[in-house]
C-alpha cells in the first residue's frame, strides 16, 4: 500500500493522525480553516498557523468504486470504495479517504450498496492513516 | 494593429497541420514521430524547416526543443515556451505562439505533440512520481489514477443535477460515431451501442470503459504564422479568433474537491476570458472540440463555455445534439474517446479541418470552431474562425 509521503505543510496533519487525532490546519491570525495545509492563508495572507482538533465527524460528499486495472496492492482489495467527507465544522473541507465496516478492515469491508451521499460518517484511525465508518443513527 | 486588448484577434493563422498514424503500437520512438508530425506540418503549410524559429510545447512531452529544431533543420530560434499540466496545455501552445507572432518575436511557430501512451506505462503506475506533496491526501487510499479522480466529481455531478449515465453515454457514441467515419481513427470501424457502453466493465464507478478515452501512440503539429504571412500560404488560413488560459482561484486540479464549488472548474474562467475577447458568442459556433480524456469534462465543458446553463450539460446532449446534425457537432474526427488519445492535439488539427472544409464528418459552412483543453486541470482554449 502506498504511504503518504508528507510535505513539511502537511507533516503535522499526518503527526496527529499517527496518534488517533483528525486536525486541520486554522489561520493563525483570521481563523479561517484550510485544506490541504499550506504555507500562508489564502483570506489574509498570514504565515501564522495552528492545528485545531476537528470533531471527525461528516457527510459522505461523493464516492467512487474503483476497479482494475490498479496497483497491486489495491487490485488485491477490488473492487473498493474511495470516499469524500465533507466535514461537519467545514463543509468546504472535505477529505479522501475510504469507508470501512471498522478501524483496521479492509478497503472493500462495507458492501456497495451501502455506500450513499449524505450518509453521516465518523472518523476512526488505522496504522497512522483516517478511515471512515457508517455513524450509526 | 496596436498592441493592447484586442491585439491577439485573428492576427495569426494556423496554416499547417500534421501528423503521424495513430496506433495502440508505432515502432518509432517519440522523437521520430514527432519530426514526421512537424515536417508534414511543415510541408502542409508550404513553408521551409528553416524559417521556423518559434516553438511550444506542453509538459509531459519527451522531445525537447533543442532534439527537434536540430533534427529537422529550424533556423534561429527566438521564442520557445512550455506549457504546464498536461493535456491542459494543448491549445496554449498555439496561443503562446500566437501572442509571440503578434508581438515580433518570432514569425514561424510550431506546436507539438508526440506520445507514446498506447504502447509505454501509465502515468499513474509511477508511484516514485506519483507521491509527493498533493498526492499524500488521495493515494494512499486508493483514489490512484485520474479516472478515479474524475469519477468522485461525476458522482457528485450526476447526484447535484440528475445526469445520467445516458447522458454520459450520449457524449461516447457522438464521438464514436464520428470515428466511424474518419479512417485516422483508432475506432474507425468498431461502431458503439447502448448496449456496449451499459454492460462494459467498470474503470471506477460510476465511469465504464467506454468513459475513458484511449491510449494511444501518435505524434501532431501545426504551423503558426502572422495573419499577413498566412495569405500567401498553400492553404486556406484558420484564424486564431480569441485564445484563452485559466488556472482559477483556488483551483486544485483533477481533486478540485477543496474549492468551494468544485463542479465549476477552469473551463469557466477560460470561457469568460475566451468570450470577452471575441466578436462571437457561443450561438455563432458552428463545430466545437472539446477535450475528452473522460465523458464528463464534455459535460462540464458545455456548462463552461455557454452552450447551457448550469446542471443542463446532461440534458442539452439528448436528442442527438452533439451528433452531426445537431445542435453543436463535437469532436468531429472522434476526439480522444474514440479518434486517438493524444493529450487533446488531435481537437487542434480537426478544428483546422472543419474550417478548411475537409473533415470527414464535415459540418457544411462551418465558419467558427471551439478548441478546448484538458478540463479538470488548468486549462487553455482556442476560437478559431475561418
Ligand atoms: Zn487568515
Amino acid at each position: 500500500m502506498l504511504r503518504p509521503v508528507p510535505d513539511a505543510d502537511g507533516a503535522p496533519f499526518w503527526e496527529y493522525a499517527a496518534q488517533g487525532e483528525l486536525r486541520v490546519q486554522a489561520c493563525g491570525d483570521c481563523g479561517e480553516l484550510r485544506f490541504p495545509p499550506r504555507p500562508c492563508c489564502p483570506h489574509c495572507q498570514s504565515f501564522a498557523s495552528a492545528w485545531r482538533p476537528v470533531s471527525g465527524r461528516g457527510r459522505v460528499w461523493s464516492y467512487v468504486v474503483a476497479h482494475p486495472p490498479l496497483l497491486p496492492d489495491y487490485a488485491a482489495q477490488a473492487p473498493y470504495n474511495v470516499v469524500v467527507v465533507e466535514l461537519d465544522e467545514a463543509p468546504r473541507i472535505r477529505l479522501v479517504g475510504n469507508l470501512v465496516t471498522g478501524a483496521g478492515q479492509p478497503l472493500d469491508s462495507l458492501p456497495p450498496h451501502r455506500l450513499r451521499i449524505g450518509a453521516r460518517v465518523r472518523a476512526v484511525f488505522h496504522d497512522g492513516l483516517p478511515q471512515w465508518v457508517p455513524e450509526r443513527s | 494593429m496596436a498592441a493592447g486588448s484586442g491585439a491577439l484577434k485573428d492576427a495569426t493563422a494556423i496554416v499547417g497541420i500534421g501528423q503521424t498514424p495513430f496506433a495502440k503500437r508505432l515502432p518509432e520512438d517519440e522523437r521520430t514521430l514527432a519530426c514526421r508530425a512537424v515536417l508534414a506540418a511543415l510541408d502542409d503549410a508550404g513553408i521551409a524547416p528553416g524559417e521556423v524559429d518559434a516553438l511550444a510545447s506542453y509538459t509531459m512531452e519527451e522531445t525537447d526543443e533543442v532534439e527537434l529544431a536540430k533534427a529537422c533543420g529550424f533556423g534561429d530560434l527566438t521564442f520557445f515556451s512550455k506549457v504546464g499540466f498536461g493535456g491542459g496545455g494543448s491549445c496554449a501552445t498555439v496561443a503562446h505562439l500566437a501572442a509571440a507572432i503578434t508581438a515580433g518575436q518570432a514569425s514561424v511557430g510550431v506546436a507539438w505533440r508526440s506520445r507514446k501512451r498506447g504502447s509505454g506505462p501509465r502515468p499513474w503506475t509511477n508511484t516514485t512520481v506519483q507521491l509527493p506533496t498533493p498526492a499524500q491526501w488521495t493515494r494512499p487510499f486508493g483514489l490512484l489514477r485520474p479516472a478515479d479522480e474524475i469519477a468522485m466529481l461525476t458522482r457528485r455531478y450526476l447526484h447535484e443535477y440528475g445526469a445520467t449515465r445516458d447522458h454520459l453515454f450520449n457524449v461516447a457514441l457522438a464521438c464514436r460515431n464520428r470515428a466511424n467515419q474518419n479512417p485516422a481513427a483508432i475506432m474507425y470501424d468498431r461502431p458503439l451501442t447502448r448496449e456496449m457502453y451499459m454492460t462494459s466493465r467498470w474503470i471506477s464507478e460510476p465511469l465504464c470503459l467506454f468513459d475513458n478515452c484511449l491510449e494511444t501512440d501518435g505524434a501532431l503539429a501545426c504551423v503558426v504564422v502572422s495573419a499577413e504571412r498566412a495569405r500567401d500560404c498553400r492553404r486556406t488560413p484558420v484564424y486564431v479568433h480569441s485564445a484563452a488560459q485559466s488556472l482559477p482561484a483556488q483551483h486544485h486540479g483533477m481533486v478540485n474537491y477543496w474549492n468551494d464549488d468544485p463542479l465549476t472548474g477552469p473551463a469557466w474562467s477560460a470561457a469568460r476570458h475566451l468570450w470577452k475577447h471575441s466578436d462571437l458568442t457561443p450561438e455563432d459556433v458552428d463545430v466545437a472540440q472539446i477535450y475528452d480524456a473522460f465523458t464528463p469534462l464534455v459535460l462540464l465543458s458545455l456548462e463552461g463555455y455557454g452552450f447551457c446553463g448550469r446542471g443542463e450539460g446532461g440534458a442539452f446532449t439528448e436528442g442527438g445534439a452533439l451528433e452531426t446534425g445537431g445542435l453543436l457537432p463535437v469532436n468531429t474526427g472522434g476526439g480522444g474517446l474514440s479518434e486517438a488519445y493524444v493529450h487533446g492535439f488531435n481537437l487542434i488539427n480537426e478544428g483546422v479541418r472543419q474550417l478548411r472544409g475537409t473533415s470527414t464528418a464535415q459540418v457544411p459552412g462551418a465558419s467558427a470552431c471551439l478548441v478546448t483543453a484538458g478540463e479538470g486541470v488548468p486549462t487553455s482554449a482556442l476560437l478559431l474562425r475561418s
